[in-house]
């Protein structure tokens, strides 16, 4: 599983990359395989509030639907609306082209309830240990 | 612990995602994932494990036995060799379970029931069948593999000879690697396809066979419901259950109207004065799929039913799904609302079946 050194993680497998004050989020290569075949996103509006830990959004697989988090409290300043024709994209390049909002973080002090490459990496593991985890519902 | 079919090693080593169906650990998908499955299909040859579905042998002459009376589907004018869609009814009309019967030899039938019903069918068939009639259940000695897709003649011809014979469901008994064996073309996607009944314990050696071939590719569960929602077959515990008819489902053109049937009385009383509601076929204006247990709504809001199936559909990249519908709402054509209390999205009532290019009677 690809995991971005410099980001920032959560357990729900959620990604959030930092600049000054504003955190593009997306989902992460864990999130993307477990989902399979994503086939449809329910983009947020610019301008929505979002809280930490709150659904941000949902996205479909084929068979399934999934729930995504906010890493971070803010605004949604910009949505990537090339996920709408081609949901794919959070596939194939969940970390570059595949970013699905980016917000104007509230407080910064929130990143401190975040994991860093390193925790993620071995939350994963610890999740392998357990043969679970997965965070889509298949009928 | 669920049951595991003679194939569960091989869909462990091709790196299948294992899920629980119906009392069975059935392959879902397979790492490439379901969308590519779904193009294999369609376009070239796939293959899926089918052992977890019930067979029955009912043995005697058609009047001593009583089948007659179980099935919906006409049984006396059915020649040998040919395989036939039906039902069995409950006396109020509910479908106990849809399946096929095969007529093995005048006094010999095969009928072939869903995984999760094996053992309700079971009883229900001991129990009905008349003092003439043998029954045997012989679901644990027989695996089904199912070789799919407009290239699956191509690909079985080197494995069973004289395949090209078969018409759209017809069956016959082939040697196929050393063994006797029952194969019918028939299937649950809507293209040219093979339902292939193989001893259990040898099933794995004709598996790995097939899939030698480099143009076959192993398909899971989910890519088999999104192929028979696309085509609008029912499954049993969406469009049909106990407390459905199949007239309520659309599918009386499977009751033979000239003989009598457990559950005849109810369906033909229901043919006569209409029912309530109706199964409809719909698609999403969007790519966001409808999913069994979502309510329909007329275009103006109000309440008028629900959804039994719902997917993405690779062929036509929108979301599509049945449902049924009180009956003023389901001319074709007519805009109709789904959604939960998260969402609501439009979508149009169409004909069935959704994906019409299906090459089932090339």
């Amino acid at each position: 599983m690809e995991i971005i050194e410099h980001y920032l993680y959560t357990k729900e497998h959620e990604w959030i990359s930092i600049e000054d004050n504003v955190g593009t989020i997306g989902i992460t290569d864990y999130a993307q395989s477990a989902l399979g075949d994503i086939t449809y996103a329910e983009l947020p509006g610019v301008d929505k509030d979002v809280e930490q830990f709150e659904q941000l959004l949902s996205v479909e697989s084929v068979k399934s639907a999934s729930d995504i988090f906010s890493p971070i409290s803010g605004k949604v300043i910009e949505v990537n609306d090339d996920l709408v024709d081609d949901p794919s994209i959070l596939n194939r390049y969940c970390y570059d082209k595949g970013w699905i909002v980016k917000v104007e973080i509230s407080d910064m002090d929130e990143t401190s309830n975040l994991l860093t490459a390193d925790e993620y990496r071995n939350y994963l593991s610890s999740l392998d240990r357990n043969d679970g985890g997965a965070d889509s519902s298949e009928e | 612990m669920a049951y595991q079919t003679p194939l569960i090693q091989q869909h462990i080593s091709l790196g299948a995602k294992i899920v629980e169906f119906g009392g069975w650990d059935m392959p879902l998908q397979y790492p490439d994932g379901i969308i590519k499955e779904h193009d294999a299909n369609r376009q070239g040859c796939s293959i899926f494990d089918c052992s977890h579905m019930g067979e029955f042998i009912i043995d005697g002459s058609l009047g001593s036995t009583g089948l007659d009376r179980i099935v919906t589907q006409s049984l006396v004018d059915q020649a040998v060799g040919t395989c036939r869609y039906g039902f069995s009814l409950n006396e109020q009309g509910g479908t106990i379970d849809d399946l096929i019967v095969y007529r093995l030899a005048d006094k010999r039938w095969m009928v072939v029931v869903n995984a999760a019903n094996t053992d309700k069918d079971a009883r229900h068939f001991r129990s009905q069948l008349n003092a003439g009639g043998c029954f045997q259940d012989i679901s644990s000695a027989t695996a089904k593999i199912d070789i799919q897709g407009p290239l699956s003649r191509e690909v079985l011809m080197p494995l069973v000879q004289g395949i090209t014979r078969l018409d759209h469901y017809t069956f016959a008994e082939f040697d196929v690697l050393g063994e006797r064996v029952v194969v019918s073309r028939t299937g649950y996607t809507g293209e040219l396809g093979y339902e292939v009944y193989y001893p259990w314990n040898k099933a794995g050696r004709f598996w790995d066979a097939v899939l030698s071939d480099a143009r076959v590719k192993p398909t899971g569960l989910g890519v088999r419901d999104v192929l028979r929602i696309e085509v609008c077959y029912p499954l049993y515990g969406h469009e049909l259950n106990e407390n459905i008819s199949p007239v309520q489902a659309g599918l009386k053109r499977f009751l033979d109207p000239s003989k009598e049937f457990i559950g005849c009385g109810a369906v033909r009383q229901e043919i006569l004065t209409g029912t309530s509601q109706r199964l409809v076929c719909f698609i999403s204006q969007s790519r966001r799929a409808p999913r069994q247990g979502h309510i329909l709504f007329s275009a103006d809001g109000c309440e008028a039913g629900h959804v039994v199936s719902g997917t993405f559909s690779p062929a036509l990249g929108a979301g599509i799904g049945t449902g049924f519908l009180k009956k003023e709402f389901t001319d074709i054509g007519k805009d109709i609302i789904f959604g939960d209390t998260k969402f609501k999205e439009r979508a149009e009532l169409v004909p069935r079946p959704f994906y019409k290019e299906g090459t089932l009677k090339k």
